[in-house]
């Protein structure tokens, strides 16, 4: 012990100095995102080397309990398959691919498409959400973007060849229209005052319209950019304006804007021939 | 001015300066001048090496924190600070020169020769052990290297100037005062 005291003591500074090198080495690799991954990489080739060998024999010593999953995956797949050809009406297929017309003729109006989030904001004013699918993954420009739950998440600003803009309804200049699910008669739009991330303002919706707090707010499907029934979010307060005949209406967006990872895009095909129409029309009134 | 004020106002003065002034200048890509380790080249000799340690890394500490990007300049400047007193061992000329002056200077070096070699071989390997953090693995090893001599060089010169700037004097102290 008296000669561990004593090694201490002779080499007092060195073994500071080692100790201050080791803190700063932690201090490196806990907060700075490359290092960190760079040393858990360089782990990784060490434990995912043993790690491999374990697994072989682990899988082999599981096949038993693999192959009764498998069949019953099977079985299941065969039943919906089953399903499926009890319908004797054969051209009532389910089309999956993104052919603008199925089997039938009927022209195709929605395509869902699905993108991976890439990178995303809440905290400014105005926020964007970047996916990783673009003009060469067939996604273009003002379509709409939701969640998966159906909840809306904004509209695509500008594509590249691989990735896409989206305006969040987190964005100050973000502005579609809603209605209410109970009382389709009660209308608005919805803006985003840039104080709260989630949370919305819901404008112009008459006094007359039943709301209540807790109501879902739906898109109108007037616009083109969005299907009817998408949903916006649910009412979180509600406030009759004095000075007008509406009433303020703060919303919870539906869509959890702080842990976004997949959404779906909305393409619709009809909107070209719509905005085209509308061109057509404007430049006739202009002249 | 006693030695405490003194370091305490170059201290402050040297982290403000290298991060509001060279951190803002983007020279190059392969260049960034540091001068803000001249602390712990003037730190002064009679101070126990845990203290110069202990400075060092609140130093580097300090820029890591407006950096935010805590560890690299602590460890470089904690290494510097650990081998400063091996090089001027080797490095100072007449015996007691450490004791009868306060902290490295020309004079107390026994020379400009002296004194250059001192601050080149921490600056050296100051920037190296550094640039060596900030790679981390060995990817590559011309870019590393330029990159350290190209920024050694710059440093040196910024650091002969501000010593032109800022003469130091140092007064030659007795045994017996």
């Amino acid at each position: 012990m008296r000669n561990v005291f004593l090694f201490i003591r002779r080499y007092f500074n060195f073994l500071f100095f080692l100790l201050l090198q080791a803190f700063c080495i932690y201090l490196i690799t806990h907060y700075n995102k490359y290092h960190s991954a760079v040393g858990a990489a360089t782990m990784n080739e060490i434990t995912g080397g043993i790690n491999t060998q374990y697994n072989k024999i682990d899988y082999y010593l599981q096949l038993k309990k693999t192959n009764e999953q498998l069949i019953k995956d099977n079985e299941q797949l065969r039943n919906s398959l089953a399903q499926n050809f009890e319908n004797p009406d054969t051209v009532n297929k389910v089309v999956t691919d993104s052919i603008p017309f199925d089997t039938l003729g009927n022209r195709r109006k929605w395509l869902y498409q699905r993108a991976k989030v890439v990178s995303n904001s809440v905290t400014t004013q105005s926020n964007f959400i970047v996916l990783g699918r673009g003009a060469g993954q067939q996604l273009n420009k003002d379509e709409g973007v939701i969640d998966p739950n159906n909840g809306v998440v904004g509209i695509v600003t500008d594509v590249s060849p691989n990735f896409a803009v989206v305006m969040s309804l987190l964005h100050k200049d973000s502005r579609i229209s809603g209605i209410l699910k109970n009382d389709p008669s009660g209308g608005g739009s919805i803006v985003w005052d840039g104080k709260e991330p989630n949370y919305l303002s819901f404008l112009n919706v008459r006094k007359s319209a039943k709301a209540k707090k807790g109501d879902t707010v739906i898109t109108s499907g007037i616009t083109p950019t969005f299907p009817y029934g998408m949903v916006i979010g649910t009412i979180d307060q509600i406030t009759p304006d004095k000075s007008t005949n509406n009433f303020i209406i703060k919303l919870k967006t539906a869509a959890n804007f702080y842990n976004l990872q997949y959404v779906y895009s909305i393409k619709n095909f009809q909107k070209t021939e719509i905005n085209q129409l509308l061109e057509k029309a404007k430049s006739r009134i202009n002249n | 001015m006693s030695t405490l004020v003194k370091n305490i106002i170059r201290f402050v003065l040297l982290i403000l300066v290298q991060f509001f002034v060279l951190d803002k200048i983007h020279l190059h890509q392969m260049v960034t001048p540091y001068v803000y380790f001249l602390f712990i080249v003037w730190m002064p000799f009679k101070l126990s090496r845990t203290w110069q340690m202990l400075l060092a890394f609140a130093l580097g500490f300090t820029l890591d924190s407006f950096r935010h990007q805590p560890g690299f300049h602590a460890s470089a400047c904690v290494l510097i600070a650990y081998l400063r007193p091996f090089i001027i061992n080797i490095l100072i000329p007449q015996e007691g020169a450490d004791a009868n002056y306060e902290e490295p200077s020309v004079r107390s070096m026994g020379g400009f020769f002296q004194y250059m070699i001192y601050i080149g071989i921490v600056t050296l390997i100051h920037h190296t052990w550094l640039f060596l953090l900030e790679a981390w693995e060995f990817g590559n090893i011309w870019y590393f290297l330029v990159k350290t001599i190209l920024s050694t060089a710059i440093s040196l010169l910024l650091i002969l100037v501000a010593e032109a700037l800022f003469a130091r004097k140092q007064k030659f102290k007795t045994n017996t005062a």
